[in-house]
């Protein structure tokens, strides 16, 4: 097995990974790591692609694999904003003792 | 006509920007969303005339620069954009306390700009990175119902984002393989085999989760449940569609699979049927549109299977003459599904409200006091069910025609079925709501004419617009493949 | 010789355009609403007036407008469809009439109810224009979408009940018509209703007997529910809690009628007879017509409620045109289709008196119509003339039709089919004769609630039309053979002109 291929297998492995813990946790700062590693895996996926055959690394693919870096980067940052609101709220609905509330 | 692609994606942006700064929310955001209408009923005229738009901005060729495309399909879902938000807006100005507070402004801005980049990107990377400014869009406004919503809100960013994951894969994939990631070009350089099944299974799944196909839908119902009024219309009607248009487009260009097409024409005929089934049950009332959704979803999804001979140049003429029959008719149940779930979704936003409570139960007399809405609903529910003049009918006829040419029985059945849970679930609300008002002496409060009239507009467009199918279908396959 | 034009766009327009500005109307301007109204209905009533001679001098008015690929929207005028026509804007006038007169005393939500109302209008009008069987679908589905408001309209438990059997019946119904119209699109193209059939449906009856058949057998089967055919007549006789004017509307003029028309078009006009019986299609059809007449009036003999006594009649008058159509004779035929104009004049006549009689006097059931007569003359004796008619006794416009449905039976070597025909009058007389006779001579008597307000007739606006429909009915037998007579019309669209 070249270099490449085994990198394709690992990513593989690691976004499944991920995958399954973020579909299986309940806690919602496990789902963002979940998903961060899910990510980590599937950016390894995408390198080992572009580095196939030739060996040298496809540059294009490298783009997207930045993109796709600052795009999770980003998301994570909302999906952090989320859990404090949910946990915040959760706070609030322990005080009020009810679970009604409306934005 | 870079114009036409570029402005429609930039002016939101733009627009999102302003109301998120300035005071004027409602002008600056009303303003862009006629501007819209305008640019999308000038895109629909231009794609007529010359066929799909092209550009490339800042002159940059592909494969370093971004390419766009414009076909009929996305002509078509633009404009049914530009009309649900130019709704959902108007309704907002009428019923403040409807859209979720003064973010949703930006919020439904930033969506619109993600929808409208979908629609005219021409190469896979860009769709990606529209794709997820679409789905940022939309998880903002999920989280705009407040404390009930943010764990939907969280559960579809993570899911959604999933879902993007593998598409990046997919696009890698295509790269690796074909050296473009320009749809166009790709179409055709990617020979059936592993390769092909592997990008459109995991492009299929990644899309297959933003568009809440069954049973990748658990998050819709809470989401919707929880939603704003005027947020769920545009979940429902567009962000759900331009996950589709990118499966159907990159399904059409890359010629699709038979063993995947078995496991879509299943999830896409169980979605139906179940989804059918559960809307049927539900006790409140936005859950049972919310799963409604699912329902319509799985017809669209049915596209795939039953279009597949019309993708091979090699297949029988009676095949493939049902399967553009089928495709033909998918196409215009997805306009009528846009136009139809917005309607419904603000409806019973506004039923809510004058019920005061989500029950279907608590509809009783809601038919005395607020007949409009009701007939909205009604009419609404007639065109998601598939009856005439409807675009839903239109819709449905086009596509039993592909099925029975093609003798896919077994779509005919589930078509059926499906229309009749779907009318079944319609009547069931207008049975409670024709019920006698329980206190007719309770001081209510009206509905405002302006939020009355988006959504009977959107309901009366749904069934109008199928007297003009034959145009509408002409728009569709304009840059389609089966078309060619 | 064929003319494209506007007009039959201009026939749905005089009661599309009432139906739409009656729904923007606020509740309280009665003026303008009857106005609306009864500007729609004279309208309409003008248009098929001047449509008539041109049609009976050969020409042919069409308008289409693309509605799919290769699929038209077809509205024509031809004098099946006319004759149809016809029928329902004489009677869409008199129940308008009937009807502000009826929901005066009654009067919540009458926007939404003569919205609906002319929206019905509009669809039996396209069911009577269509050219092609989408068309005739699409309008098919929209009656009942427009008729189910109407049958709710009380809002009481029960009518919202009968409103939901009612739309479980019709909307199952669709599903199997629109199954056999669109089977028959993908086989045979967009067919074209023709006189004397299609020539694409019989082409495909000669390739592919088993398709055709299936498919004209699910068009028949969804149109059997509105044509209340036994087994599938279960929605009528609780659809009757709906208004009188409802009633009469479902029972003479648009639902059950649209049923009957539809089963007349795809035997005659669609397969053609000869097609229709090569595929075995008409000996079930007239099994199934002759169980229908039976047991509807069985039925109708135990049922005290004068309006469920109605119902189950129609079950089984409205199948005699279906019986007309089953047996391959032309003049059974006429019989079938005349009896499309004599029993809506009949039956509406009937349901205009029952419901003056409920309003008037208090009485919904047959035994308390004792003494009726007394009170209110006329009304009774616009009843007598619908009853005798249904019976089939002359000089009333029922005994034409069984006359002729009778000459068919023998002339198709069916005499059991004339045994049906003489049982059915019996009990038809079985189960009219004590209502009308109770009605002249029955003493009130404890059951009888007549004595209990001193009221003399009913208001102008609703006995009018009850008298006009009877003089109708006693009119077209009458003068059966004058030209513009029903009669003379079913004749001229058996034998074609």
């Amino acid at each position: 097995m070249s270099a490449p291929d085994t990198f394709l297998v690992l990513g593989a492995v690691v976004t499944l990974l991920g995958a399954a813990r973020l579909l299986t946790t309940r806690d919602h700062l496990r789902q963002i790591i979940a998903l961060n590693v899910a990510g980590a895996g599937t950016l390894l996926v995408l390198v080992a692609l572009g580095s196939e055959g030739t060996g040298t690394a496809d540059p294009v693919l490298q783009a997207l694999a930045l993109t796709g870096i600052v795009i999770t980067v980003a998301v994570t940052g909302l999906a952090l904003v989320l859990v404090r609101r949910v946990d915040a709220a959760a706070a609030d609905a322990d005080a009020d003792g009810d679970g009604d509330g409306h934005g | 006509m870079a114009d036409l692609l570029l402005l429609p994606v930039l002016l939101p942006l733009a627009g999102a920007v302003a109301t998120a700064v300035l005071p004027w929310r409602r002008t600056v955001g009303l303003t862009v969303a006629a501007a819209q209408l305008g640019f999308a009923v000038a895109a629909v005229v231009a794609v007529l005339r010359d066929g799909p738009l092209r550009g490339s901005p800042g002159g940059w060729e592909p494969p370093l620069g971004i390419a766009l495309r414009l076909d009929g399909l996305g002509a078509a879902v633009g404009l049914l954009a530009a009309v649900v938000v130019l709704a959902v807006l108007g309704h907002a100005v009428a019923r403040p306390a409807a859209a979720g507070g003064p973010s949703a402004w930006p919020l439904t801005l930033v969506t619109v700009a993600g929808l409208q980049a979908v629609l005219v990107s021409g190469d896979l990377f860009t769709t990606y990175v529209a794709l997820e400014l679409m789905t940022v869009g939309a998880v903002g406004l999920v989280a705009l119902g407040g404390r009930r919503a943010l764990a939907p809100a969280l559960r579809y960013l993570c899911v959604a984002v999933l879902g993007s994951f593998a598409f990046l894969v997919a696009v890698a994939l295509v790269h690796a393989r074909t050296g473009t990631l320009t749809l166009e070009l790709a179409a055709g350089a990617l020979p059936p085999g592993p390769a092909l099944g592997t990008v459109l299974a995991l492009a299929t799944v990644g899309l297959g989760v933003k568009a809440v196909l069954a049973p990748l839908h658990a998050w819709l119902p809470d989401a919707h449940a929880a939603a704003p009024t005027t947020v769920s219309p545009l979940l429902s009607a567009l962000v759900v569609k331009g996950s589709l248009v990118v499966l159907v487009r990159l399904w059409s260009a890359l010629g699709g699979h038979a063993g995947l097409a078995v496991v879509l024409a299943v999830l896409g005929s169980g979605a139906v049927l179940w989804g059918g089934v559960l809307a049927l049950r539900q006790d409140r009332l936005k859950r049972l549109v919310a799963y409604s959704t699912v329902a319509q979803v799985g017809y669209l999804v049915l596209l795939l299977p039953l279009a597949l001979p019309a993708l091979d140049p090699a297949a029988p003429d009676g095949a493939r003459t049902g399967a553009l029959l089928a495709w033909e008719g998918a196409l215009l149940l997805l306009l009528a599904h846009g136009l139809a779930k917005a309607a419904l979704f603000l409806a019973a936003g506004t039923l809510v409200g004058v019920a005061g409570g989500d029950r279907v139960a608590d509809l009783a007399g809601t038919a005395t006091r607020a007949p409009m809405v009701v007939l909205t609903f009604g009419v609404a529910g007639a065109c998601l069910a598939g009856l005439p003049p409807s675009l839903g009918f239109t819709g449905k006829w086009r596509m039993l025609e592909g099925a029975v040419t093609s003798g896919a029985w077994w779509a005919v059945a589930v078509l059926l079925v499906g229309g009749l849970l779907t009318a079944s679930a319609t009547a069931r609300v207008l049975g409670v709501a024709l019920r006698p008002d329980p206190d007719p002496a309770a001081a209510r409060r009206g509905v405002p004419a302006g939020a009355r009239w988006p959504a009977l507009t959107l309901a009366v467009l749904a069934v109008g617009t199928g007297v003009g199918s034959a145009w509408l279908v002409d728009l569709l396959l304009v840059g389609a493949v089966p078309a060619g | 010789m064929t003319t494209t034009t506007w007009l039959p766009v201009l026939v749905l327009a005089s009661s599309l355009v009432p139906a739409v500005a009656i729904f923007l109307l606020p509740e309280d301007r009665h003026r303008t609403r009857t106005t609306l109204n009864l500007a729609g209905a004279l309208a309409k009533v003008g248009l098929v007036v001047a449509l008539i001679p041109p049609v009976l001098a050969g020409r042919r008015f069409e308008w289409r407008v693309p509605f799919l690929p290769e699929v038209d929207l077809v509205l024509r005028v031809e004098p099946f469809g006319l004759l149809f026509l016809g029928l329902s804007a004489f009677l869409w006038l008199l129940t308008t009439v009937y009807a502000i007169g009826y929901l005066r005393t009654d009067g919540r939500h009458r926007s939404r109810f003569f919205g609906f109302f002319s929206l019905c209008v509009v669809a039996s009008s396209g069911i009577a224009l269509s050219g092609n069987l989408v068309t005739f679908v699409v309008f098919y589905e929209l009656l009942t979408l427009a008729t189910y408001p109407l049958v709710a309209h009380q809002q009481t438990a029960a009518a919202l009940r009968g409103a939901r059997v009612y739309l479980t019946y019709t909307l199952g119904g669709g599903v199997a018509l629109l199954l056999g119209a669109v089977w028959l699109t993908a086989l045979a193209g967009p067919v074209e209703f023709a006189r004397g059939g299609s020539p694409a449906v019989a082409a495909l009856a000669a390739e592919q007997p088993g398709a055709a058949r299936a498919a004209l057998a699910l068009l028949l089967v969804g149109l059997a529910v509105k044509a209340a055919l036994v087994p599938l007549h279960g929605w009528l006789p609780r659809a009757m809690v709906a208004p009188a004017p409802v009633s009469a509307l479902l029972h003479a003029v648009a639902v059950v009628k649209a049923g009957v028309f539809g089963v007349v078009l795809v035997v005659d006009e669609l397969a053609g007879v000869e097609v229709a019986a090569d595929l075995g299609l008409l000996g079930p059809l007239l099994v199934v017509a002759c169980a229908t007449i039976l047991w509807g009036s069985v039925r109708a003999l135990r049922q005290d409620g004068l309006k469920a006594r109605l119902a189950y009649s129609t079950v089984a008058q409205v199948a005699y045109v279906t019986l007309g159509v089953a047996l391959l004779s032309p003049v059974a035929t006429v019989g079938g289709v005349v009896h499309v104009v004599h029993q809506g004049l009949m039956k509406i006549t009937l349901f205009f008196c029952a419901g003056l009689l409920a309003q008037t006097l208090g009485a919904t059931r047959v035994s308390e119509l004792a003494g009726a007569g007394r009170r209110m003359p006329l009304t009774c004796a616009a009843f007598t003339v619908g009853a005798l008619g249904m019976i089939g006794l002359p000089p009333v416009a029922g005994f034409v039709s069984k006359w002729y449905l009778g000459l068919g039976a023998v002339d198709t070597g069916q005499p059991w089919v004339l045994v049906v025909l003489v049982v059915s009058s019996l009990l038809n007389a079985a189960y009219f004769l004590p209502v009308v006779g109770r009605m002249w001579w029955g003493r009130p008597g404890s059951t009888s609630r007549s004595g209990t307000r001193a009221r003399w007739e009913a208001p102008p606006a609703l006995l009018v039309p009850a008298l006009v429909t009877a003089g109708c009915s006693l009119l077209a037998a009458v003068a059966a053979g004058v030209p513009l007579a029903p009669l003379s019309m079913a004749w001229l669209i058996v034998q074609g002109g």
